[in-house]
Protein backbone atom coordinates (compact mmCIF):
# COMPACT_ATOMS: atom_id res chain seq x y z
CA UNK A 1 0.00 0.00 0.00
CA UNK A 2 2.56 1.98 0.85
CA UNK A 3 4.74 1.52 -1.87
CA UNK A 4 1.74 2.28 -3.94
CA UNK A 5 0.90 6.09 -2.42
CA UNK A 6 4.67 6.51 -3.67
CA UNK A 7 3.36 6.46 -7.01
CA UNK A 8 1.14 9.05 -6.61
CA UNK A 9 2.92 11.11 -4.03
CA UNK A 10 5.40 13.48 -6.07
CA UNK A 11 2.50 14.84 -7.86
CA UNK A 12 0.49 15.46 -4.84
CA UNK A 13 3.15 17.52 -3.25
CA UNK A 14 4.19 18.86 -7.01
CA UNK A 15 0.73 20.39 -7.03
CA UNK A 16 0.51 21.59 -3.45
CA UNK A 17 4.01 23.21 -4.33
CA UNK A 18 3.48 24.75 -7.28
CA UNK A 19 -0.47 25.41 -7.59
CA UNK A 20 -1.43 25.15 -3.94
CA UNK A 21 1.37 27.27 -2.33
CA UNK A 22 1.35 30.24 -5.18
CA UNK A 23 -2.26 30.49 -5.28
CA UNK A 24 -2.60 31.01 -1.54
CA UNK A 25 1.04 33.35 -1.62
CA UNK A 26 -1.42 35.43 -4.51
CA UNK A 27 -4.26 35.70 -1.69
CA UNK A 28 -1.58 37.00 0.39
CA UNK A 29 -0.30 39.54 -1.84
CA UNK A 30 -3.37 41.03 -3.23
CA UNK A 31 -3.77 41.90 0.69
CA UNK A 32 -0.53 43.46 0.82
CA UNK A 33 1.67 46.43 -0.41
CA UNK A 34 3.64 44.01 -2.26
CA UNK A 35 6.00 46.36 -4.39
CA UNK A 36 9.65 45.41 -5.82
CA UNK A 37 11.15 46.26 -2.77
CA UNK A 38 9.23 43.76 -0.43
CA UNK A 39 11.37 41.20 -2.24
CA UNK A 40 14.69 42.45 -1.46
CA UNK A 41 13.88 43.70 2.40
CA UNK A 42 10.53 40.97 3.24
CA UNK A 43 8.44 43.49 4.17
CA UNK A 44 4.57 43.84 2.62
CA UNK A 45 2.33 45.89 4.92
CA UNK A 46 -1.22 44.71 5.04
CA UNK A 47 -3.61 46.92 4.01
CA UNK A 48 -6.70 44.89 3.65
CA UNK A 49 -8.65 45.55 0.74
CA UNK A 50 -7.15 48.62 -0.21
CA UNK A 51 -5.70 46.87 -3.98
CA UNK A 52 -8.98 45.43 -4.73
CA UNK A 53 -10.36 49.06 -3.78
CA UNK A 54 -8.11 50.59 -5.63
CA UNK A 55 -7.88 48.53 -8.62
CA UNK A 56 -12.16 48.62 -8.91
CA UNK A 57 -11.80 52.37 -8.54
CA UNK A 58 -9.44 52.61 -11.15
CA UNK A 59 -10.83 53.94 -14.89
CA UNK A 60 -8.53 51.05 -16.44
CA UNK A 61 -10.60 48.45 -14.69
CA UNK A 62 -13.81 49.07 -16.67
CA UNK A 63 -12.44 49.58 -20.05
CA UNK A 64 -10.21 46.16 -19.29
CA UNK A 65 -12.91 44.96 -18.25
CA UNK A 66 -15.05 45.82 -21.28
CA UNK A 67 -12.17 44.94 -23.71
CA UNK A 68 -11.95 41.33 -22.02
CA UNK A 69 -15.43 40.50 -22.62
CA UNK A 70 -15.76 41.97 -26.20
CA UNK A 71 -12.31 40.75 -26.96
CA UNK A 72 -13.71 36.79 -25.55
CA UNK A 73 -16.97 37.13 -27.42
CA UNK A 74 -16.10 38.28 -30.33
CA UNK A 75 -13.34 35.60 -30.80
CA UNK A 76 -15.64 32.62 -29.65
CA UNK A 77 -18.48 33.47 -31.89
CA UNK A 78 -16.09 33.62 -34.94
CA UNK A 79 -13.52 30.47 -34.10
CA UNK A 80 -16.62 28.68 -33.64
CA UNK A 81 -18.80 29.87 -36.70
CA UNK A 82 -16.08 29.38 -39.00
CA UNK A 83 -14.30 26.27 -37.24
CA UNK A 84 -18.19 24.36 -37.79
CA UNK A 85 -18.49 25.76 -41.00
CA UNK A 86 -15.44 24.09 -42.28
CA UNK A 87 -16.04 20.96 -40.13
CA UNK A 88 -19.46 20.36 -41.70
CA UNK A 89 -17.69 21.38 -45.65
CA UNK A 90 -14.56 19.06 -44.90
CA UNK A 91 -17.45 16.08 -44.21
CA UNK A 92 -17.68 15.89 -48.31
CA UNK A 93 -15.72 13.54 -49.85
CA UNK A 94 -12.67 15.88 -50.83
CA UNK A 95 -9.66 14.31 -52.10
CA UNK A 96 -7.21 15.19 -50.26
CA UNK A 97 -9.38 15.79 -47.30
CA UNK A 98 -6.79 14.17 -44.98
CA UNK A 99 -4.06 15.83 -46.04
CA UNK A 100 -5.96 19.58 -45.88
CA UNK A 101 -7.11 19.10 -42.83
CA UNK A 102 -3.96 18.56 -41.17
CA UNK A 103 -2.45 21.74 -42.78
CA UNK A 104 -5.19 23.53 -41.13
CA UNK A 105 -4.12 22.75 -37.84
CA UNK A 106 -0.78 24.22 -38.34
CA UNK A 107 -1.60 27.56 -36.97
CA UNK A 108 -2.48 25.71 -33.96
CA UNK A 109 0.92 24.58 -33.38
CA UNK A 110 2.90 27.38 -33.85
CA UNK A 111 4.00 29.44 -30.60
CA UNK A 112 1.41 32.56 -30.19
CA UNK A 113 4.43 34.91 -30.62
CA UNK A 114 4.77 34.10 -33.66
CA UNK A 115 1.22 34.15 -34.79
CA UNK A 116 1.13 37.31 -33.68
CA UNK A 117 4.00 38.51 -35.01
CA UNK A 118 3.25 37.82 -38.23
CA UNK A 119 -0.10 39.31 -37.83
CA UNK A 120 1.63 42.54 -36.47
CA UNK A 121 3.29 42.45 -40.15
CA UNK A 122 0.20 42.10 -41.91
CA UNK A 123 -1.50 45.07 -40.16
CA UNK A 124 1.53 47.44 -40.53
CA UNK A 125 -0.20 50.89 -41.67
CA UNK A 126 2.65 51.32 -44.45
CA UNK A 127 4.06 48.10 -45.42
CA UNK A 128 1.73 45.24 -44.23
CA UNK A 129 0.04 43.26 -47.05
CA UNK A 130 -3.67 44.24 -45.72
CA UNK A 131 -3.40 47.78 -46.32
CA UNK A 132 -1.21 47.26 -49.32
CA UNK A 133 -3.82 44.79 -51.09
CA UNK A 134 -6.75 47.26 -50.00
CA UNK A 135 -4.84 50.53 -51.12
CA UNK A 136 -4.50 48.75 -54.70
CA UNK A 137 -8.27 47.28 -55.10
CA UNK A 138 -9.42 51.19 -54.00
CA UNK A 139 -11.06 50.14 -51.57
CA UNK A 140 -9.65 53.27 -49.10
CA UNK A 141 -7.76 56.13 -49.82
CA UNK A 142 -4.74 55.78 -47.24
CA UNK A 143 -3.58 53.04 -45.09
CA UNK A 144 -5.54 51.61 -41.53
CA UNK A 145 -3.83 52.21 -38.31
CA UNK A 146 -5.23 48.43 -38.03
CA UNK A 147 -2.80 48.54 -34.64
CA UNK A 148 -2.34 52.37 -33.72
CA UNK A 149 -6.08 53.34 -33.49
CA UNK A 150 -8.07 52.91 -30.35
CA UNK A 151 -11.13 52.45 -32.98
CA UNK A 152 -9.10 49.14 -34.57
CA UNK A 153 -7.06 47.91 -32.54
CA UNK A 154 -8.92 45.97 -30.69
CA UNK A 155 -10.84 44.61 -33.50
CA UNK A 156 -7.45 43.84 -35.15
CA UNK A 157 -6.43 41.95 -31.94
CA UNK A 158 -9.46 39.75 -32.03
CA UNK A 159 -9.18 39.46 -35.60
CA UNK A 160 -5.59 37.92 -35.28
CA UNK A 161 -7.14 35.40 -32.37
CA UNK A 162 -9.74 34.08 -34.06
CA UNK A 163 -7.60 33.25 -36.49
CA UNK A 164 -5.36 31.07 -33.84
CA UNK A 165 -8.77 29.50 -32.68
CA UNK A 166 -10.37 27.98 -35.73
CA UNK A 167 -8.15 25.41 -36.37
CA UNK A 168 -8.86 23.87 -32.32
CA UNK A 169 -12.94 24.16 -32.85
CA UNK A 170 -12.40 22.62 -36.60
CA UNK A 171 -10.74 19.82 -35.29
CA UNK A 172 -13.11 19.10 -32.51
CA UNK A 173 -16.31 19.65 -34.04
CA UNK A 174 -15.14 17.46 -37.07
CA UNK A 175 -14.89 14.85 -34.72
CA UNK A 176 -18.48 15.77 -33.05
CA UNK A 177 -19.50 15.80 -36.67
CA UNK A 178 -18.09 12.22 -37.11
CA UNK A 179 -19.92 10.43 -34.76
CA UNK A 180 -23.40 11.58 -35.86
CA UNK A 181 -24.68 8.37 -37.29
CA UNK A 182 -25.19 8.38 -40.92
CA UNK A 183 -28.19 6.46 -40.94
CA UNK A 184 -30.01 9.48 -39.54
CA UNK A 185 -28.99 12.14 -42.24
CA UNK A 186 -30.35 9.55 -44.54
CA UNK A 187 -33.69 9.62 -42.82
CA UNK A 188 -34.17 12.81 -42.88
CA UNK A 189 -33.68 13.06 -46.96
CA UNK A 190 -35.81 10.49 -47.63
CA UNK A 191 -38.70 12.38 -44.73
CA UNK A 192 -37.87 15.20 -47.45
CA UNK A 193 -35.05 17.11 -45.12
CA UNK A 194 -33.08 19.65 -47.82
CA UNK A 195 -29.41 20.60 -46.54
CA UNK A 196 -30.01 23.28 -44.04
CA UNK A 197 -32.93 21.38 -42.14
CA UNK A 198 -30.25 18.30 -42.21
CA UNK A 199 -27.84 20.68 -40.34
CA UNK A 200 -30.77 22.08 -38.52
CA UNK A 201 -32.78 19.40 -36.87
CA UNK A 202 -29.75 16.24 -37.42
CA UNK A 203 -26.01 18.29 -37.04
CA UNK A 204 -26.84 21.36 -34.47
CA UNK A 205 -29.05 19.24 -31.87
CA UNK A 206 -26.73 16.29 -32.12
CA UNK A 207 -23.42 18.17 -32.38
CA UNK A 208 -24.62 20.32 -28.79
CA UNK A 209 -22.45 18.04 -26.06
CA UNK A 210 -19.22 18.79 -28.05
CA UNK A 211 -20.11 22.28 -28.73
CA UNK A 212 -20.59 23.24 -24.92
CA UNK A 213 -17.11 21.81 -24.50
CA UNK A 214 -15.68 23.68 -27.52
CA UNK A 215 -16.90 26.60 -26.27
CA UNK A 216 -16.47 26.22 -22.35
CA UNK A 217 -12.31 25.69 -23.09
CA UNK A 218 -12.07 28.30 -25.90
CA UNK A 219 -13.52 30.44 -22.79
CA UNK A 220 -11.34 29.72 -20.70
CA UNK A 221 -8.26 30.12 -22.72
CA UNK A 222 -9.24 33.06 -24.46
CA UNK A 223 -9.98 34.81 -21.26
CA UNK A 224 -6.60 34.43 -20.38
CA UNK A 225 -5.02 34.98 -23.98
CA UNK A 226 -1.78 37.46 -23.14
CA UNK A 227 0.58 36.41 -26.30
CA UNK A 228 -1.33 37.93 -29.10
CA UNK A 229 -2.08 40.99 -27.43
CA UNK A 230 1.23 41.63 -26.13
CA UNK A 231 2.88 40.91 -29.36
CA UNK A 232 0.35 43.18 -31.42
CA UNK A 233 -0.42 46.04 -29.25
CA UNK A 234 0.99 45.20 -25.10
CA UNK A 235 -2.79 46.36 -24.35
CA UNK A 236 -2.16 49.85 -26.26
CA UNK A 237 -2.94 52.48 -27.77
CA UNK A 238 -4.13 54.39 -24.71
CA UNK A 239 -5.71 50.80 -23.34
CA UNK A 240 -7.78 50.15 -26.13
CA UNK A 241 -6.50 46.58 -26.19
CA UNK A 242 -5.88 46.49 -22.27
CA UNK A 243 -7.91 42.79 -21.13
CA UNK A 244 -7.50 42.13 -17.48
CA UNK A 245 -4.91 39.74 -18.30
CA UNK A 246 -2.46 42.19 -20.19
CA UNK A 247 -3.15 44.80 -17.10
CA UNK A 248 -2.50 42.36 -14.45
CA UNK A 249 1.03 41.86 -16.18
CA UNK A 250 1.81 45.75 -16.19
CA UNK A 251 0.56 46.24 -12.89
CA UNK A 252 3.12 43.48 -11.79
CA UNK A 253 5.77 43.25 -13.52
CA UNK A 254 5.57 47.00 -15.17
CA UNK A 255 4.80 49.19 -12.07
CA UNK A 256 6.29 46.39 -9.93
CA UNK A 257 2.70 47.04 -7.99
CA UNK A 258 2.37 42.78 -7.26
CA UNK A 259 -0.34 43.34 -4.51
CA UNK A 260 -2.23 45.62 -7.13
CA UNK A 261 -1.82 42.65 -10.20
CA UNK A 262 -2.73 39.83 -7.86
CA UNK A 263 -5.87 41.55 -7.20
CA UNK A 264 -6.29 42.03 -10.82
CA UNK A 265 -5.41 37.89 -11.66
CA UNK A 266 -8.06 37.05 -8.45
CA UNK A 267 -10.49 38.70 -10.23
CA UNK A 268 -9.68 37.03 -13.63
CA UNK A 269 -9.76 33.58 -11.56
CA UNK A 270 -12.89 34.60 -9.82
CA UNK A 271 -14.47 35.04 -13.74
CA UNK A 272 -12.86 31.45 -14.73
CA UNK A 273 -13.99 29.65 -11.67
CA UNK A 274 -17.36 31.06 -12.68
CA UNK A 275 -17.00 29.46 -16.01
CA UNK A 276 -15.33 26.39 -15.03
CA UNK A 277 -18.18 25.13 -12.63
CA UNK A 278 -20.42 26.01 -15.65
CA UNK A 279 -18.44 23.74 -17.54
CA UNK A 280 -17.81 20.69 -14.89
CA UNK A 281 -21.26 21.18 -14.46
CA UNK A 282 -22.00 20.51 -17.88
CA UNK A 283 -19.48 17.52 -17.95
CA UNK A 284 -21.62 15.55 -15.56
CA UNK A 285 -24.90 15.86 -17.96
CA UNK A 286 -22.94 14.88 -20.95
CA UNK A 287 -20.34 12.09 -21.99
CA UNK A 288 -17.64 14.88 -22.40
CA UNK A 289 -14.72 14.39 -20.36
CA UNK A 290 -11.41 16.87 -18.86
CA UNK A 291 -10.21 19.93 -20.30
CA UNK A 292 -6.97 20.18 -22.34
CA UNK A 293 -5.92 21.42 -25.33
CA UNK A 294 -3.17 24.32 -24.36
CA UNK A 295 -2.72 27.67 -24.10
CA UNK A 296 -1.94 29.38 -20.83
CA UNK B 1 -25.20 11.91 -64.36
CA UNK B 2 -20.97 10.89 -64.09
CA UNK B 3 -19.67 14.20 -65.66
CA UNK B 4 -21.90 16.37 -63.39
CA UNK B 5 -20.55 14.46 -60.66
CA UNK B 6 -16.95 15.00 -61.66
CA UNK B 7 -17.99 18.70 -62.12
CA UNK B 8 -19.08 19.15 -58.59
CA UNK B 9 -16.07 16.98 -57.17
CA UNK B 10 -13.65 19.24 -58.76
CA UNK B 11 -15.55 22.13 -57.60
CA UNK B 12 -15.59 21.22 -54.53
CA UNK B 13 -12.12 20.35 -54.41
CA UNK B 14 -11.07 23.78 -55.92
CA UNK B 15 -13.21 25.17 -53.06
CA UNK B 16 -11.22 23.32 -50.36
CA UNK B 17 -7.87 24.62 -51.89
CA UNK B 18 -8.98 27.57 -51.71
CA UNK B 19 -9.86 27.55 -48.34
CA UNK B 20 -6.64 26.22 -47.08
CA UNK B 21 -4.87 28.54 -48.57
CA UNK B 22 -6.82 31.29 -47.32
CA UNK B 23 -6.59 30.56 -44.03
CA UNK B 24 -2.30 29.44 -44.51
CA UNK B 25 -1.59 32.75 -46.20
CA UNK B 26 -0.47 34.67 -43.14
CA UNK B 27 2.35 31.76 -42.97
CA UNK B 28 2.78 32.12 -46.49
CA UNK B 29 3.49 35.61 -46.10
CA UNK B 30 6.01 34.69 -42.50
CA UNK B 31 8.10 32.85 -44.95
CA UNK B 32 7.22 35.08 -48.11
CA UNK B 33 8.92 38.07 -45.90
CA UNK B 34 11.48 36.16 -44.30
CA UNK B 35 13.55 35.48 -47.74
CA UNK B 36 12.91 39.48 -48.75
CA UNK B 37 15.79 41.63 -48.98
CA UNK B 38 14.98 44.29 -46.28
CA UNK B 39 14.40 47.01 -49.26
CA UNK B 40 11.77 44.19 -50.93
CA UNK B 41 9.98 44.46 -47.74
CA UNK B 42 9.35 48.17 -48.30
CA UNK B 43 8.07 48.09 -51.76
CA UNK B 44 4.53 49.15 -53.07
CA UNK B 45 2.86 47.10 -54.52
CA UNK B 46 4.44 44.02 -51.90
CA UNK B 47 6.71 41.67 -53.42
CA UNK B 48 4.28 38.30 -53.57
CA UNK B 49 6.58 35.57 -54.76
CA UNK B 50 10.60 35.61 -52.85
CA UNK B 51 12.05 35.18 -56.19
CA UNK B 52 15.43 36.62 -55.76
CA UNK B 53 15.16 35.90 -52.42
CA UNK B 54 18.12 36.13 -50.22
CA UNK B 55 18.92 34.51 -47.06
CA UNK B 56 20.58 37.79 -45.20
CA UNK B 57 17.24 37.15 -42.65
CA UNK B 58 18.17 33.98 -41.86
CA UNK B 59 22.29 34.40 -41.21
CA UNK B 60 20.89 37.52 -38.65
CA UNK B 61 18.29 35.47 -36.95
CA UNK B 62 20.98 32.83 -36.41
CA UNK B 63 23.51 35.51 -35.13
CA UNK B 64 21.00 37.28 -33.41
CA UNK B 65 18.63 34.27 -31.98
CA UNK B 66 21.30 31.31 -32.08
CA UNK B 67 21.82 31.16 -28.16
CA UNK B 68 17.58 32.30 -27.40
CA UNK B 69 16.78 28.82 -29.42
CA UNK B 70 19.41 26.84 -27.54
CA UNK B 71 17.69 28.08 -24.34
CA UNK B 72 14.47 27.08 -26.12
CA UNK B 73 15.42 23.65 -26.63
CA UNK B 74 16.92 23.52 -23.51
CA UNK B 75 13.75 24.99 -21.26
CA UNK B 76 11.30 22.41 -23.59
CA UNK B 77 13.64 19.37 -23.17
CA UNK B 78 14.04 19.58 -19.52
CA UNK B 79 10.14 20.33 -19.36
CA UNK B 80 9.95 17.44 -20.98
CA UNK B 81 11.76 15.21 -18.87
CA UNK B 82 10.31 16.88 -15.61
CA UNK B 83 6.82 16.29 -17.07
CA UNK B 84 7.12 12.45 -17.80
CA UNK B 85 9.14 11.85 -14.50
CA UNK B 86 5.87 13.23 -12.60
CA UNK B 87 3.09 12.27 -14.66
CA UNK B 88 4.10 8.63 -15.18
CA UNK B 89 3.57 7.34 -11.51
CA UNK B 90 1.04 9.52 -11.03
CA UNK B 91 -0.74 8.44 -13.90
CA UNK B 92 -0.39 4.94 -13.03
CA UNK B 93 -1.82 5.21 -9.82
CA UNK B 94 -4.79 7.20 -10.66
CA UNK B 95 -5.54 4.61 -13.38
CA UNK B 96 -4.47 0.94 -11.37
CA UNK B 97 -4.89 1.48 -7.84
CA UNK B 98 -7.86 2.58 -5.42
CA UNK B 99 -6.01 5.50 -3.85
CA UNK B 100 -8.14 7.09 -1.29
CA UNK B 101 -7.91 11.31 -2.41
CA UNK B 102 -7.29 10.17 -6.22
CA UNK B 103 -11.39 11.84 -7.05
CA UNK B 104 -9.66 15.01 -5.42
CA UNK B 105 -6.13 14.67 -7.36
CA UNK B 106 -8.42 14.32 -10.90
CA UNK B 107 -10.68 17.26 -9.89
CA UNK B 108 -7.67 19.31 -8.82
CA UNK B 109 -5.93 18.88 -11.99
CA UNK B 110 -8.87 19.59 -13.93
CA UNK B 111 -9.56 22.56 -11.69
CA UNK B 112 -5.51 24.14 -12.28
CA UNK B 113 -5.78 23.80 -15.75
CA UNK B 114 -8.16 26.91 -15.48
CA UNK B 115 -6.01 29.08 -13.38
CA UNK B 116 -5.04 32.18 -15.62
CA UNK B 117 -1.08 32.39 -16.58
CA UNK B 118 -1.10 35.63 -15.46
CA UNK B 119 -2.09 34.35 -11.47
CA UNK B 120 0.77 31.98 -11.82
CA UNK B 121 3.36 34.18 -13.04
CA UNK B 122 2.60 36.75 -10.28
CA UNK B 123 3.04 34.26 -7.34
CA UNK B 124 5.43 32.01 -8.87
CA UNK B 125 7.71 35.81 -9.25
CA UNK B 126 7.05 35.60 -5.52
CA UNK B 127 8.19 31.95 -5.17
CA UNK B 128 11.00 31.82 -7.42
CA UNK B 129 12.46 35.24 -5.98
CA UNK B 130 12.23 32.99 -2.32
CA UNK B 131 14.02 29.76 -4.00
CA UNK B 132 16.71 32.31 -5.82
CA UNK B 133 15.80 30.92 -8.96
CA UNK B 134 14.69 33.80 -11.12
CA UNK B 135 16.87 34.01 -14.24
CA UNK B 136 17.66 30.41 -14.02
CA UNK B 137 16.54 27.96 -16.34
CA UNK B 138 14.99 25.51 -14.12
CA UNK B 139 12.53 28.56 -12.99
CA UNK B 140 11.30 28.36 -16.58
CA UNK B 141 10.91 24.61 -16.52
CA UNK B 142 9.52 24.33 -13.43
CA UNK B 143 6.90 27.04 -14.48
CA UNK B 144 6.27 25.60 -17.65
CA UNK B 145 5.90 21.96 -16.64
CA UNK B 146 2.71 23.67 -14.21
CA UNK B 147 0.81 24.10 -17.55
CA UNK B 148 2.12 20.46 -19.02
CA UNK B 149 2.03 18.10 -15.95
CA UNK B 150 -1.71 17.91 -15.27
CA UNK B 151 -2.70 17.69 -18.88
CA UNK B 152 0.02 15.03 -19.32
CA UNK B 153 -1.47 12.99 -16.09
CA UNK B 154 -4.95 13.19 -17.87
CA UNK B 155 -3.70 12.51 -21.26
CA UNK B 156 -2.10 9.15 -19.73
CA UNK B 157 -3.95 8.25 -17.26
CA UNK B 158 -7.13 8.20 -19.89
CA UNK B 159 -4.81 5.69 -21.81
CA UNK B 160 -3.72 3.42 -19.16
CA UNK B 161 -7.52 2.69 -18.02
CA UNK B 162 -7.95 1.14 -20.57
CA UNK B 163 -5.19 -1.17 -20.53
CA UNK B 164 -6.65 -4.72 -19.29
CA UNK B 165 -6.03 -5.40 -15.67
CA UNK B 166 -4.71 -8.99 -16.08
CA UNK B 167 -1.83 -7.75 -18.23
CA UNK B 168 -0.54 -6.47 -14.89
CA UNK B 169 -2.17 -9.25 -12.62
CA UNK B 170 -0.24 -11.99 -14.49
CA UNK B 171 3.03 -10.08 -13.71
CA UNK B 172 2.03 -9.31 -10.05
CA UNK B 173 1.16 -13.31 -9.73
CA UNK B 174 4.25 -13.98 -10.34
CA UNK B 175 5.86 -11.85 -7.70
CA UNK B 176 6.64 -8.60 -10.09
CA UNK B 177 6.14 -5.35 -7.79
CA UNK B 178 4.22 -2.64 -8.88
CA UNK B 179 7.39 -0.82 -9.88
CA UNK B 180 8.07 -3.79 -11.98
CA UNK B 181 4.34 -3.91 -13.68
CA UNK B 182 4.68 -0.17 -14.55
CA UNK B 183 8.05 -0.51 -16.03
CA UNK B 184 7.94 -3.69 -17.98
CA UNK B 185 4.20 -3.95 -18.86
CA UNK B 186 2.48 -0.37 -18.37
CA UNK B 187 5.05 1.22 -20.20
CA UNK B 188 5.63 -0.31 -23.26
CA UNK B 189 1.94 -0.45 -24.29
CA UNK B 190 1.34 3.39 -23.15
CA UNK B 191 4.42 4.30 -25.78
CA UNK B 192 1.83 6.28 -27.80
CA UNK B 193 0.44 7.95 -24.64
CA UNK B 194 3.63 8.79 -23.20
CA UNK B 195 5.12 10.05 -26.77
CA UNK B 196 1.41 12.54 -26.72
CA UNK B 197 2.34 13.94 -23.79
CA UNK B 198 5.96 14.33 -24.18
CA UNK B 199 5.12 16.34 -27.46
CA UNK B 200 2.82 18.43 -26.37
CA UNK B 201 4.84 19.36 -22.46
CA UNK B 202 7.39 20.09 -25.50
CA UNK B 203 5.42 22.53 -27.62
CA UNK B 204 3.86 24.02 -24.20
CA UNK B 205 7.31 25.09 -23.01
CA UNK B 206 8.58 25.97 -26.77
CA UNK B 207 5.89 28.49 -27.10
CA UNK B 208 6.03 30.01 -23.61
CA UNK B 209 6.01 33.62 -23.48
CA UNK B 210 4.40 34.49 -20.23
CA UNK B 211 6.16 33.00 -18.02
CA UNK B 212 9.54 33.64 -19.70
CA UNK B 213 8.76 37.55 -19.94
CA UNK B 214 8.16 37.73 -16.31
CA UNK B 215 10.34 35.32 -14.34
CA UNK B 216 13.48 36.28 -16.51
CA UNK B 217 15.18 39.28 -17.49
CA UNK B 218 18.56 37.71 -18.57
CA UNK B 219 19.49 37.74 -22.22
CA UNK B 220 21.65 34.41 -21.19
CA UNK B 221 17.99 32.94 -20.29
CA UNK B 222 16.10 34.30 -22.85
CA UNK B 223 14.21 31.54 -24.88
CA UNK B 224 13.36 32.52 -28.35
CA UNK B 225 10.05 33.43 -27.83
CA UNK B 226 11.20 36.62 -26.06
CA UNK B 227 13.99 36.84 -28.04
CA UNK B 228 11.40 37.41 -31.07
CA UNK B 229 9.28 40.35 -28.87
CA UNK B 230 12.50 41.91 -27.94
CA UNK B 231 13.48 41.85 -31.68
CA UNK B 232 10.57 43.21 -32.87
CA UNK B 233 10.93 46.08 -30.49
CA UNK B 234 14.42 46.67 -31.18
CA UNK B 235 14.41 46.69 -35.44
CA UNK B 236 11.12 47.02 -36.74
CA UNK B 237 12.61 47.31 -39.97
CA UNK B 238 14.37 44.11 -40.02
CA UNK B 239 11.03 42.56 -40.87
CA UNK B 240 13.22 39.78 -42.88
CA UNK B 241 15.04 38.74 -39.83
CA UNK B 242 11.91 38.76 -37.67
CA UNK B 243 10.07 36.49 -39.91
CA UNK B 244 13.07 34.67 -40.55
CA UNK B 245 13.19 33.74 -36.60
CA UNK B 246 9.29 33.26 -36.49
CA UNK B 247 10.23 30.30 -39.19
CA UNK B 248 12.68 29.08 -37.14
CA UNK B 249 10.63 28.97 -34.20
CA UNK B 250 7.78 26.94 -36.28
CA UNK B 251 10.26 24.21 -37.12
CA UNK B 252 9.04 22.00 -33.99
CA UNK B 253 5.54 22.68 -35.10
CA UNK B 254 6.19 21.61 -38.34
CA UNK B 255 8.48 18.54 -37.50
CA UNK B 256 5.68 17.38 -35.42
CA UNK B 257 3.00 17.67 -37.71
CA UNK B 258 4.72 15.68 -40.61
CA UNK B 259 6.13 13.23 -38.21
CA UNK B 260 3.96 12.46 -35.75
CA UNK B 261 0.54 13.69 -36.65
CA UNK B 262 -1.39 11.11 -35.15
CA UNK B 263 0.14 11.90 -31.97
CA UNK B 264 -0.82 15.54 -32.25
CA UNK B 265 -4.50 14.52 -33.33
CA UNK B 266 -4.94 12.39 -30.45
CA UNK B 267 -3.98 15.13 -28.36
CA UNK B 268 -6.33 17.84 -29.74
CA UNK B 269 -9.34 15.37 -29.36
CA UNK B 270 -7.92 13.05 -27.20
CA UNK B 271 -7.70 15.57 -23.44
CA UNK B 272 -10.86 17.20 -24.81
CA UNK B 273 -13.43 14.67 -25.20
CA UNK B 274 -12.35 11.23 -23.73
CA UNK B 275 -12.64 10.00 -19.68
Amino acid sequence: MLARVGFLAPLVVYLAVFFGYPLLANQSMALREYTAASFYTGEAPFVGAANYAAVLADPVFGTALSNTALFTVGSLVFQFAIGLALAVFFQRHVPLNGLLRSLLLVPWLLPLVVSGTVWRWIFDQEYGVLNQTLLGLGLIDQGVPWLSSTSMALASVTVANIWVGIPFNMVILYGGLQSIPAHLYEAAALDGAGPWQRFRHVTWPLLRPVSAVVLMLGLVYTLKQFDVIMVLTQGGPANATQTLTTWAHALSFGELDFGLGAAVGNLLIVIALVFALVYLRGLRTQPGAPGSGRRG
Amino acid sequence: MAVHRRVRTAFTTVTAVAIVAVLLFPLYWMVNASFQPPAGLLETPPRWLPIGGTLEGYRAALDGQGQALLNSLAIAAGTVALTLLLSVPAAYALSRFRVRGAGVVLFALLLVQMVPGIVMANSLYAVMNQAGLLNTHLALILADSTVAVPFAVLILRAFMVTIPKELGEAAMVDGAGAARVLWSVILPVSRNAMITAALFAFLFAWADFLFAISLNTDDSVMPVTVGIYRFIGAHTADWNSVMATGVIASIPAAVLLVAAQRYVAAGVTGGALKD
